[in-house]
């Protein structure tokens, strides 16, 4: 196995069974494993519900570190159908020509930084600032605030060792009342003031709100970030033959992006709550209980996927829910899109090859399940062309 | 060269025309407003959802299992809808009529 391969351990549950049961807390979880019933659950919201007691949908659960509601994520429709409208134009920005030549600015000065000849741990010294850098155009403040972002490591909700830790998430919390705070004494043009002078449904947003969908789009878009980048970085290190590709054929980049997006699968999978008695591949499932919807399993499955295991770069049908499915996809999926074709820009422009020189695997593991998701460390020397 | 009419949800009727590509890619090139594209034409994202005029869908021929497997869970699907980025074009498309459904 190439250290850049990310295994998919869900294969024979999903093939034998369709579903499999993993504890979490005192709140076990029901893992959908099969890319069309992970589809049918996600569309069914009325009986998979997002809209428990805030965090319980997330799975390692942070009902006991969180009680403020994500949001849109943790809102069912029809609730749920304005904050998304409000939201979508924003979160589309990254389409914008402004948008992207900061973006590019950003990563070729980062890129620039790090072709030096010595080696780079990837984690802490690209991907983290990288995603830092680049959150500060999502939200629109100044470039400087990725600098505290940055001090605050890869976890914001964890520390070694711990899946959770609330004085961390704590840490997280407090910035952001104290930024909601100096946007409401000095209104700019930042999410945070926009999100204050806007309404739904002919309803003001609270503070509350406003805090739910900065956290969501701190914490949704942090450890995803940082492991499709990483994990971009060691493909390529390992697959030099691929880099030379997308450089060669830039028409297949698009497709390239989203097979990435399906192979790495960054958010492993995500939780909903059963509002009532019904089954999961003929599996009971009882009212009150929790599902996970399998987006790295779904990724792999065969029925759908030819060659599920392999990275086809020009992949033509690739209906992937890397982005998650339906009402709650991905709402940061367009900057995730942007900053990962920038990246793939500038490589192809600057890097000629990448030295994969060590790696620690980061692995998160669901009882008999271990998945890698990308790496604690990630060491290599980037060769300039 | 084919000519494409399209209808949006506001009623806005936009007719363009290529020889190639795919209508998905047209219809993002020229701002057709309920056209996204998100995925870039792989099948993932279904924000490229029409509905071929009922008269014409021996043009554009059916969708495939997989396009049908994303169409079935759109609550605004029918007999008639297809995701654009899955019907190339040509002179075949030629007079074609497709209704944005978002």
């Amino acid at each position: 196995m190439n250290k850049s391969d990310l295994n998919d351990p869900f294969e024979q549950a999903r093939v034998e069974q369709g579903f499999a049961q993993v504890s979490d807390q005192d709140d076990p979880v029901t893992m959908v494993l099969r890319l069309k019933d992970v589809r049918k659950c996600a569309h069914n919201t009325k009986t998979f519900s997002s809209e428990d007691v805030p965090g319980r949908i997330v799975v390692p659960s942070e009902v006991n570190i969180r009680t403020t509601r994500q949001i849109p994520f943790e809102v069912d429709p029809p609730m749920h159908k304005g904050y998304r409208a409000l939201l979508d134009p924003w979160f589309k920005r990254p389409l914008e020509d402004e948008y992207k030549a900061k973006l590019n600015a950003q990563i070729d000065e980062l890129v620039d930084a790090v072709i030096n000849g010595e080696p780079v741990e990837v984690i802490e010294q690209f991907s983290l600032v990288l995603q830092s850098r680049a959150l500060t155009l999502l939200l629109n403040t100044p470039f400087e605030d990725s600098d505290l972002w940055i001090s605050w490591g890869t976890h914001v909700f964890r520390s070694e060792g711990e899946a959770l830790d609330g004085d961390k998430a704590q840490i997280l919390y407090d910035y952001i009342d104290a930024e909601i705070e100096r946007a409401i004494a000095n209104p700019s043009d930042d999410l945070y003031s926009v999100l204050l002078a806007a309404e739904v449904d002919g309803k003001k947003l609270t503070k509350e709100e406003v805090k739910g969908v900065i956290v969501l789009t701190f914490s949704g878009g942090r450890d995803t970030v940082i492991n499709a980048v990483s994990n971009t970085i060691a493909y390529f290190a390992e697959h030099p033959e691929s880099l030379q590709r997308l450089r060669d054929e830039p028409e297949i980049r698009g497709r390239a992006i989203e097979e990435f997006i399906r192979y790495f699968s960054p958010l492993t999978h995500m939780g909903r709550v059963v509002t009532e008695d019904t089954q999961v591949c003929e599996h009971a499932a009882k009212a009150d209980t929790r599902i996970s919807l399998c987006w790295a399993s779904a990724n792999r499955d065969a029925s759908v996927f030819e060659t599920p295991n392999e990275v086809v770069l020009d992949r033509k049908m690739n209906p992937h829910v890397g982005f998650g499915f339906g009402h709650h996809n991905c709402l940061g999926a367009t900057h995730a899109r942007q900053i990962l074709s920038t990246l793939i820009n500038v490589l192809c422009d600057k890097v000629q090859t990448i030295d994969l020189l060590d790696t620690e695997d980061n692995i998160e593991e669901w009882d008999e399940f271990k998945r890698k998701v990308g790496y604690h460390r990630l060491n290599v020397r980037f060769n300039p062309k | 060269m084919a000519k494409i009419t399209f209808i949006t949800q506001d009623d806005e009727n936009i007719v363009l025309e290529a020889d190639s590509g795919s209508v998905m890619a047209l219809a993002v090139e020229n701002g057709v407003s309920g056209i996204d594209g998100d995925c870039g034409g792989v099948c993932s994202c279904a924000t490229c959802h029409v509905h071929v005029n009922p008269d014409q869908v021996s043009q554009t021929g059916e969708a495939s299992e997989i396009e049908k497997d994303m169409l079935e869970l759109d609550d605004n699907a029918n007999e008639y809808s297809r995701l654009c980025c899955q019907i190339e074009i040509s002179e075949k498309l030629d007079g074609l009529i497709l209704t944005v459904a978002n």
